[in-house]
C-alpha cells in the first residue's frame, strides 16, 4: 500500500538555500523594522508640529519615564515566549516599591544597593509563588496571575494602608538616580538598555534561554526533547518577578512619593502591550526582549508626544490600543505572507 | 519507484519478501512463544530488552504483557493493527511512560526512564509518528536543542550548530536551509528533521515510529540507506510501518503485537506477508471493495478552470453521483490545494466550483457546506478534530444545527448521535466522552468520518484517508468510501498511494505541477500509466 507518489529531490544547491536565508532573516526583521519605522514617523511628524517635541531635556524625559515599563517587558518578554504571561507585576512593583523605598525611613543610613536587593528579593519570591503555582500545579498561568495580582495587591492595602512614603524621607543619592546623566543620555536609560541587552543575549545565546523558546513554540514537544519544562517556565517567572521587583525600586526613585496607588491600576497591561507591539508573539515561540524594549518606547513616545500636542489622555490609550490592534494584524500578515512565500518557493524548487 | 514495494501485491501473492542476505535471520532459528517466552539468542546481549511490560491508562490496556529484545546490527520490525499498543510501547522506550510493570534492561543493566531525557542519556533515539518540531525555531536549532554546540562562556555556537545540521542534511541527501524556521515546512522535511536529530545523537538504539508514514518512495529509500548505515555502525534499530513490504524490505526480525499482546516474534526469514497479517489481524481480510455499483448518475460536482496563482492552473473536472473520483500525483503536485480552493478553505483566482449546478461561493466552507459538501482533511489532527474535545463532540460538531433543541445542544442527542455512528463505522474507544486524543489514528479518522457522515453529504472531499492507518482499518474505510457511493454520495479521493488510488477509484484524475495532465477509468489504470503521467515522463518520451 506504499507506492507513494513524491518527486525525488535534488541534491544540495546552495543557492536555493541562499534565497531562503534571505527571506527568513527579511522577515525576522520586519517586526522590529516596522515598529521602529512607526516610532520614526511619529517623532518626525510631532517634531515638525511641535520642534520642543526633539529637545534634548524632552528626549531624557521620555528615555527615564519609559525605562521601568521596558525594564520590566523584559521579564515578561520572558514569560510571554513560554505561551505564559505575567498579570501581576503591577501589584509586585507597587508592593515593592513601598517596602523597599519605606527602609529608608525605618533604617537610617541604609545603603542604596541594600534596598534595591531587597526589591529584587520581594519580587523574586513573589514571582517564584507564581511560577511554582504555574509549573507544578498545572495551572493556566493567566489564572495564576491574575489571582496574584489581586492577592498582592490586597496585601499591598494591608501593609500600606493610609501609609506612603515622602520624598523627604529618602536620601539624595536615591532620588538623583533617575536625574544622572552622561553626556546628556539619562545613566537609567543606559543601564536599563545594558540590562535588556543582557537579557536578549541570553534569550538568543544560551541554550536554557532557546529552551524557553521551544516550550512556547511546541509544549509537548519540548518535554518529547527531554527540556525541563517545569524548570524553565518557573525560573521564567522567578525572574521576570525579580524584574519588577527592581522595577518597583526604581518607580520609588522616579515618583517619590508611595502609597497603594504605586505603578498605577492599568501597568501590567501597558507592559504586555508594549511586549505585543514589539513583535513577541503574545502565544509564544518567537519575539525579542528588543523589539519589547522598543515596543515600551514607542508606546512612551506617543504618551509624551500627546501630551506635547496638548491632546487628551483618552487619545492616548486609543492610541495604544490601535497599535495594538496594527502589531497583531501585522503579525497575522506577515505569517501569511511568509507562508504564501514559502509555498511559491517550494512550488518552484519541485519544478 | 518500485513496483516489488506493494504491500497489497505481496499480500496477495506468496510472500517472496525478506532480504537475501540477512546474517542476522539466517544464522538465528529461533521462533518465541507467543506469551512472551524468550529463547537465547545467539547474538549474545541485547541492546536492549523489555520484559514482559504492562501499561493501562484507566480501564485501558494499552499494553497487557509484551516483551522484546533489540539486538545491535539489527533492524527489528514491529507491526500490528492501530491500538495494538505500539505507540504506547515506544512511549515507553522513549521515557515519555512509566511501565506499569516490567523490566528494561539496557545493555544488560535495569533500567528505569525517568524522561525523555534520560532515555536519551540512555542512548536511545526516537523519531515518533508525528513530528515533534518547534515551528518557530530554525532546523538546526530543532536538531540540536538541548546539545547546541557551545563555544566560550557556554554560548551557543550558531554557526558550528548549522555546520553541523548542513552535514547531516547532506548525509540524509536532501536540500533543507539550516536556517529556516520550521513553520510551513510539509510533514516529510520534518520527517528529515526529526531524523536528522536522531542521527545526530549518535544513539545505541534507534525507535522509528512509523518513519516513512508522510514520505515519498524516494524518501524512504533514503531512510533505508541510513538505517542500514546505523545497522552497520552496531546500533540497534526498532521500526515500526504499517507498510509490510517496507518491514520485509529493512527488517531481520519482527514482532507483532495485537490488541496490547505480543503475538509473534521470529526472524522474517521464511515468513510471508500473508502470515504476518494474519498475525495482526487474527483472521483473514476482505481485500475486495464491492465492484458492480450502480452506473454513476447525476452531477454534483464541477470544477471549471479552477486557477490560483503558483499552485494550480485551469483545473477542470467532474464528480457524479455515485462515483469516486481519485485524485493521484506526486506530493506538491497542487492535489491538496485543489480540495481545498473547492471546499472553500483556500481562495481561488480564477475559475468557477458548482455544486448540483449552483456555483458555490468562493473561500466559503459554510457555503459549501450547505450545500452538502463534506470534508475529511488531510491533517486529521491539526485540522480535523479538535484533539481536547470528547469523541461524541467531535463527532457532533458538523451537526450541532440539527441536535439542538431551543437552541441548545442537547447532551442526549449528542450521545446518541455518536453512539449511532461509532456503531456504524465500529469506532474502538473507552468512553464516548473520553477526549478524542486518546483514541489511536486509524479510529481517529473514523471519528473525522463520522463527523461529515452525519450530515448526510452529497459531495465528500477525503484528503489521504488512509494515511498511517493500519491495514484493517484501512480496508474498512475503503469498503465505507464504496458503500457511501453505493449510496448515491459523490466522491472525491485524495491519495499518494497507487494500490488504493486503483483499487477505489472509478475514474482516476491524475495531476503535475499544478496542472491535471491525465484522466483513467479504472479499467484502463495501471500504476504505470499513473506514475508515467504523474512524473511526466509521457511527454518526454513524446517529444
Amino acid at each position: 500500500m506504499s507506492t507513494t507518489l513524491a518527486p525525488p529531490r535534488e541534491p544540495s544547491g546552495a543557492p536555493a538555500e541562499i534565497g531562503s536565508r534571505r527571506l527568513t532573516e527579511r522577515v525576522f526583521r520586519v517586526r522590529e523594522t516596522g515598529i521602529i519605522a512607526v516610532l520614526a514617523l511619529f517623532v518626525l511628524i510631532t517634531a515638525v508640529i511641535q520642534p520642543r517635541f526633539v529637545s534634548s531635556s524632552n528626549i531624557q524625559f521620555i528615555l527615564v519615564d519609559t525605562a521601568v515599563y521596558a525594564l520590566v517587558a523584559l521579564g515578561e518578554t520572558m514569560v510571554i515566549i513560554t505561551r505564559n504571561v505575567d498579570l501581576s507585576v503591577q501589584s509586585v512593583l507597587a508592593l515593592s516599591a513601598y517596602l523597599s523605598a519605606g527602609l529608608f525611613g525605618h533604617v537610617h543610613g541604609i545603603p542604596i544597593p541594600v534596598v534595591f536587593l531587597v526589591g529584587l528579593g520581594i519580587g523574586l519570591a513573589f514571582g517564584a509563588a507564581n511560577g511554582l503555582m504555574v509549573s507544578l500545579g498545572r495551572v493556566p498561568s493567566l489564572v495564576v496571575t491574575l489571582a496574584t495580582l489581586y492577592i498582592i495587591q490586597g496585601i499591598d492595602i494591608l501593609v500600606v494602608g493610609g501609609n506612603e512614603v515622602v520624598a523627604s524621607s529618602l536620601p539624595a543619592g536615591f532620588v538623583d538616580i533617575p536625574n544622572a546623566t552622561i553626556f546628556d543620555i539619562p545613566w537609567l536609560a543606559i543601564v536599563v538598555a545594558a540590562v535588556i541587552g543582557a537579557g536578549a543575549y541570553y534569550l538568543r545565546s544560551f541554550r536554557s534561554g532557546r529552551e524557553l523558546y521551544a516550550i512556547g513554540s511546541n509544549p509537548d514537544g519540548a518535554r518529547l526533547a527531554g527540556i525541563p519544562v517545569a524548570r524553565r517556565v518557573f525560573t521564567a517567572f522567578t525572574l521576570c518577578g525579580g524584574i519588577a521587583g527592581v522595577g518597583g525600586v526604581l518607580w520609588a526613585a522616579q515618583y517619590q512619593t508611595i502609597n497603594t496607588s504605586a505603578g498605577g491600576t492599568n501597568f501590567s497591561l501597558i507592559v504586555i502591550a508594549a511586549v505585543v507591539v514589539g513583535g513577541v508573539a503574545i502565544f509564544g515561540g518567537s519575539g525579542s526582549a528588543v523589539g519589547a524594549a522598543i515596543g515600551a518606547l514607542l508606546l512612551g513616545t506617543i504618551n509624551v508626544a500627546l501630551d506635547v500636542l496638548g491632546i487628551s489622555d483618552f487619545w492616548d490609550q486609543a492610541i495604544a490600543g490601535f497599535l495594538l490592534l496594527l502589531a497583531i494584524t501585522l503579525d497575522r500578515g506577515i505569517s501569511v505572507r511568509l507562508a504564501a512565500a514559502l509555498r511559491k518557493r517550494s512550488a518552484r524548487d519541485a519544478a | 519507484m518500485d513496483p516489488g514495494r506493494d504491500a497489497d501485491r505481496r499480500i496477495g501473492g506468496p510472500g517472496e519478501g525478506a532480504p537475501p542476505n540477512s546474517p542476522a535471520a539466517s544464522e538465528e532459528s529461533v521462533g518465541r512463544a507467543p506469551n512472551g517466552q524468550h529463547a537465547d539468542a545467539s547474538q549474545g546481549t541485547p541492546q536492549l530488552s523489555l520484559r514482559h511490560a504492562a501499561k493501562a491508562f484507566g480501564a485501558v490496556h494499552a499494553i497487557v504483557d509484551c516483551s522484546i529484545d533489540l539486538y545491535g546490527g539489527e533492524v527489528h520490525g514491529l507491526v500490528g493493527e492501530n491500538g495494538a499498543g505500539k505507540s504506547t510501547l515506544v512511549k515507553i522506550l522513549a521515557g515519555v511512560y512509566q511501565p506499569d510493570s516490567g523490566e528494561l534492561l539496557v545493555g544488560n543493566e535495569p533500567t528505569v526512564l525517568h524522561g525523555p531525557a534520560a532515555a536519551r542519556d540512555a542512548g536511545i533515539a526516537v523519531i515518533y509518528q508525528e513530528p515533534t518540531l518547534f515551528p518557530d525555531l530554525t532546523a538546526a536549532e530543532n536538531i540540536f536543542m538541548g546539545r547546541q554546540p557551545l563555544r566560550r562562556g557556554r554560548r551557543i555556537d550558531a554557526k558550528q550548530m548549522r555546520e553541523h545540521a548542513r552535514e547531516l542534511f547532506k548525509q540524509l541527501g536532501v536540500r533543507l536551509d539550516p536556517g529556516r524556521i520550521c513553520r510551513g515546512l510539509s510533514i516529510a522535511d520534518q520527517q528529515i528533521i526529526e531524523i536528522a536529530k536522531a542521527l545526530s545523537l549518535e544513539a545505541k538504539i534507534i525507535v522509528m515510529d512509523e518513519p516513512t508514514a508522510a514520505l515519498s518512495a524516494a524518501e524512504v529509500n533514503r531512510l533505508f540507506d541510513v538505517a542500514r548505515t546505523l545497522r552497520a555502525s552496531g546500533a540497534a534499530v526498532l521500526f515500526i510501518s504499517h507498510r509490510l513490504e517496507e518491514v520485509f524490505e529493512i527488517c531481520q526480525r519482527v514482532t507483532v503485537m495485537r490488541d496490547g499482546r505480543q503475538v509473534l516474534t521470529r526472524e522474517l526469514a521464511g515468513l510471508t506477508a500473508d502470515e504476518l497479517v494474519r498475525a495482526m489481524v487474527g483472521r483473514n481480510l476482505d481485500e475486495r471493495v464491492a465492484d458492480g455499483r450502480a452506473a454513476p448518475g447525476d452531477r454534483v460536482l464541477k470544477v471549471e478552470r479552477l486557477t490560483r496563482e503558483g499552485v494550480f492552473i485551469d483545473i477542470s473536472f467532474e464528480v457524479r453521483a455515485g462515483e469516486i473520483v481519485a485524485m493521484s500525483g506526486l506530493v506538491g503536485s497542487g492535489r491538496s490545494e485543489v480540495a481545498r480552493a473547492v471546499f472553500g478553505i483556500d481562495s481561488y483566482d480564477a475559475g468557477s466550483v458548482t455544486v448540483h449546478e449552483r456555483p458555490l461561493r468562493k473561500s466559503s466552507p459554510t457555503s459549501a457546506m450547505a450545500a452538502g459538501v463534506g470534508f475529511v482533511p488531510e491533517d486529521r489532527r491539526q485540522q480535523g478534530l479538535v484533539m481536547e474535545m470528547s469523541v461524541q463532540q467531535n463527532m457532533a460538531l458538523a451537526s450541532l444545527g440539527r441536535l439542538r433543541h431551543a437552541g441548545l445542544i442537547s447532551g442526549k442527542s449528542e450521545r446518541n448521535f455518536a453512539a449511532d455512528w461509532a456503531l456504524k463505522l465500529r469506532i474502538k474507544f473507552g468512553r464516548l466522552t473520553d477526549p478524542v486524543s486518546q483514541l489511536s489514528g486509524g479510529n481517529q479518522q473514523k471519528v473525522v468520518l463520522a463527523k461529515w457522515l452525519g450530515r448526510n453529504p452529497s459531495l465528500l472531499i477525503v484528503d489521504e484517508p488512509t494515511r498511517g492507518i493500519d491495514i484493517a482499518t484501512k480496508a474498512e474505510v475503503h469498503r465505507l468510501l464504496s458503500e457511501l457511493a453505493g449510496n448515491g454520495v459523490a466522491i472525491l479521493m485524495i491519495s499518494s498511494e497507487l494500490p488504493e488510488v486503483l483499487r477505489v477509484g472509478d475514474r482516476i484524475l491524475v495531476m503535475r505541477e499544478g496542472r491535471l495532465v491525465g484522466e483513467y477509468a479504472r479499467a484502463d489504470a495501471s500504476e504505470e500509466k499513473i506514475m508515467s503521467a504523474a512524473t511526466g515522463q509521457l511527454q518526454e518520451q513524446a517529444q
